[in-house]
């Protein structure tokens, strides 16, 4: 098993954060796990993405072209990304930030409106972990548990008042991808 | 039985000095020796060796010694220092050393407060390279490359180092002497004694400038650069302790 | 933990005691790093004034027998030439980190294997060498940490860690495996105070007639016996017809590559250089006469190619393909520019 994912949307959004607790999450549950922040020429543009490789086996590169997975937090992201994803790969998107359709039909889609479950918990800033929730419940690459637990490891010590609101958007997240319908493009 | 009253200090090698007639260096080395066998820290002091007329100074000083690349000598000795927290350790810098490609260290090194001692011998000119212009040459003063006497429109004008480092709240004891006469080569030696004692006692960075003669590239005779640096030298780079932290 | 932490803990763990930096991305999580982590194992951090105050603070804690590292990004380390140079001329062990990134000049912040000639050709002034290790995991720069610091002490000279930004900024589980190394002479030559002893004097400067010419004969003994510290990992060497040679994160991009090929059905294998200097020539000196062509893949404009020219000695092609001031191939470019059979020269 070899899951190549980026994570990708605007700075601010908690995107490397994202990136980050994936790869703890992964090497906690004993996988190959390799991640690395925007570089090179994808640093521009006040976009942030985290391109990261969970595999059971050594991992060779951890620059890859076509990721199997792409987390897209808005819009421009979208475009930068949806023609990347392998074919009939996972893209998950934020709805409450991207309103154009997707272009690809092969693609296996998971609709999530972030942003808005985010903030029906009381904080935008959360959409992060509410897509993250998400994505961890439909593909189970890492368990949902693990994710929840890791949180204190990653969160610096001065937002540990949130570590809570963190955990509860992650749920929020997973509850809401279960209540989708899995059909040719909706997981 | 006889008593020795005027003997070679432990400190320093049976070596004669190879520096030019009329020089400083050898009175300098032999104060910062007397100072280290008073106070009985030879065996804990590490020197160090800079870029200039000074560079072999470990010929002449018995006590362990670091060369030290051009300007980076107070870098070294923070290095040194910040190893060897019992050990004593100085700089001992040319005005090129410390006043053109190592003020940065220098400044740093006392906004720190660095307890280490900074020896600044200024002779207003460099030395081991033939006489050019140091920052610390005069006005008017004909150099190598001031062939025409230091014009400050070009050459911009002399740095007064001690008034400098005054200003920074981590230099601790800060004092110009001369060489000039018997009288301030004995105030020359308090003034060492103070700045070792200022990092003995663990109380901040200290620096003594010392306003040394260099006749060989001033061009003028032993004498005559005496009488220079009473009228050109002090009247521009006053003496003085400029901060202290010992009682008047 | 991202490699530069990786870095930091290692050197702690090797027992270093002595840190001096000057911020420079893509390096900064190292120093960060060290000011943290020497406050609580009582060790030293100094943010130096500038990356030649770094430097020559490492030169007077090395001098002193501390063990002592800096370090820095491409722009800072060209600045620390200086004092490596005088490191060297005085046999002061100490390890120097180069997280390098885009030039010259400025360049950029992106990651760069920009840096090789300057690192294996000594770098600075004078007529000498540095060990220079090139790792290609955040686990590996770890590992080298510690052989860095062993090595240093044991040949008195300084090590140069040659990363990149993506080495650095990527993040991998790392394990601290502090390897059990021979046994190292005690450092006699130390400024420790001339108690009990005749003073000990650090220095580069042999101005009598013959004397240096005979010290940098001693010294390049020094680098022969030096040169027993290749290390390289080589991949499907036994039955290549094809060789890719790339180091660092590019060595890891050409494994994906190889893999690749090797599904295709190419017999193509891979030398990864993990010391840069000594240059592991050996390897490609036995495999070079049933080798159809070597590809050497690198992030500049073509500087380790040349080592591998003078190990091939004409025997066989090389090709080279590089991206240069930042660039990152993709394991597929690489894939492609083998299939296709030619490098950009």
């Amino acid at each position: 098993m070899t899951e190549r994912v980026i994570v990708a949307g605007f700075g601010g959004q908690g995107i490397v954060f994202m990136g980050h607790l994936l790869c703890y999450v992964a090497m906690m549950e004993g996988k190959e796990v390799c991640g690395i922040p925007s570089y090179g020429a994808e640093m521009r543009g006040g976009t942030a993405n985290f391109a990261l490789t969970i595999s059971s086996c050594e991992i060779a590169s951890p620059v890859f072209s076509n990721p199997d997975t792409a987390i897209i937090m808005n819009q421009p992201s979208l475009d930068k990304f949806e023609e990347r994803i392998i074919q009939n790969g996972l893209l998950v998107i934020n709805t409450s930030l991207i309103s154009r359709e997707i272009i690809r039909s092969d693609l296996k889609i998971l609709r999530v409106p972030a942003t808005e479950i985010a903030s029906q918990i009381g904080n935008l800033k959360v959409a992060n972990m509410v897509i993250l929730g998400a994505y961890v419940n439909k593909t189970r690459v890492v368990a949902l548990e693990t994710v929840v637990e890791s949180l204190p490891s990653i969160l610096p010590e001065h937002l540990y008042k949130f570590l809570s609101l963190n955990s509860c958007a992650l749920r929020e997240g997973a509850r809401y991808a279960t209540r989708l319908t899995t059909d040719n493009h909706q997981l | 039985m006889e008593k020795a009253i005027f003997k070679r200090p432990e400190s320093l090698y049976e070596t004669p000095f190879h520096y030019c007639p009329g020089c400083g260096h050898g009175i300098i080395h032999r104060l910062i020796a007397e100072v280290i066998d008073e106070f009985g820290i030879r065996e804990r002091t590490i020197g160090t060796a800079p870029v200039g007329c000074a560079v072999l100074n470990y010929d002449y000083f018995n006590f362990d010694v670091c060369e030290c690349a051009h300007g980076r000598t107070p870098a070294v000795a923070t290095g040194i220092k910040r190893v060897r927290p019992k050990s004593v350790v100085f700089s001992y810098q040319g005005d090129g050393d410390l006043a053109a490609i190592g003020i940065a260290e220098i400044i740093h090194t006392a906004l720190r407060s660095e307890r280490i001692t900074a020896i600044f011998v200024n002779n207003c000119v460099y030395g081991m390279t033939g006489g050019q212009m140091a920052p610390t040459t005069l006005l008017n003063q004909k150099t190598q490359t001031t062939p025409f006497g230091r014009d400050p429109k070009k050459a911009g004008f002399p740095l007064r180092v001690c008034e400098l480092l005054a200003t920074l709240d981590g230099a601790t004891y800060i004092a110009r002497t001369a060489l000039n006469n018997p009288k301030n080569v004995l105030k020359t030696r308090e003034s060492i004694k103070k700045a070792f004692l200022t990092q003995i006692e663990d109380v901040g960075f200290s620096l003594v400038e010392i306003l040394s003669p260099c006749p060989v590239n001033w061009k003028l005779s032993p004498v005559d650069s005496i009488k220079w640096m009473k009228e050109r030298m002090i009247p521009y780079f006053p003496l003085g302790e400029f901060k202290t932290p010992f009682a008047k | 933990m991202k490699g530069n932490e990786a870095i930091g803990e290692a050197a702690i763990r090797a027992g270093c005691r002595y840190y001096f930096g000057y911020p420079i991305t893509p390096q900064n999580e190292l120093t960060a790093y060290m000011s943290k982590r020497m406050e609580e194992v009582g060790g030293v951090f100094i943010q130096a004034e500038s990356e030649l105050a770094a430097i020559n603070m490492v030169y007077g804690a090395s001098a002193a027998g501390g063990r002592a590292m800096t370090s820095s990004s491409s722009p800072g380390i060209s600045l620390k030439q200086e004092g490596i140079s005088y490191m060297v001329g005085a046999e002061l062990p100490g390890v120097v980190v180069n997280i390098c990134r885009g030039g010259p000049g400025l360049g950029n912040i992106a990651p760069s294997q920009s840096d090789y000639f300057q690192a294996t050709r000594g770098g600075g002034h004078g007529d000498y060498y540095t060990i220079v290790l090139s790792p290609s995991s955040v686990q590996e720069s770890a590992d080298l940490v510690f052989l860095a610091f062993y090595l240093a002490d044991k040949y008195r000279n300084p090590v140069i860690i040659l990363g990149d930004g993506f080495l650095g900024q990527m993040l991998e589980p790392v394990e601290f495996k502090n390897p059990a190394f021979g046994r190292l002479p005690r450092k006699r030559w130390a400024l420790t105070g001339a108690k009990e002893r005749p003073p000990n004097v650090i220095r580069s400067l042999y101005l009598k007639e013959g004397v240096l010419e005979k010290r940098n004969w001693e010294l390049s003994k020094k680098y022969e016996r030096m040169k027993k510290e290749v290390r390289y990992e080589g991949i499907y060497l036994d039955d290549a017809e094809f060789i890719v040679v790339a180091y660092g994160i590019c060595a890891r991009i050409s494994k994906a590559s190889v893999l690749l090929l090797r599904a295709h059905g190419l017999k193509v294998g891979l030398i990864r250089p993990i010391t840069l200097w000594p240059f592991p020539s050996g390897v490609i000196k036995e495999v070079r006469d049933k080798i159809k062509r070597f590809f050497v893949i690198e992030m500049n404009l073509g500087q380790m190619v040349e080592d591998v020219k003078l190990a091939v000695e004409g025997r066989t092609s090389v090709s080279f393909y590089g991206r240069p001031g930042g660039g990152v191939p993709t394991p597929e470019e690489i894939y492609k520019v083998i299939k296709d059979g030619k490098g950009y020269f």
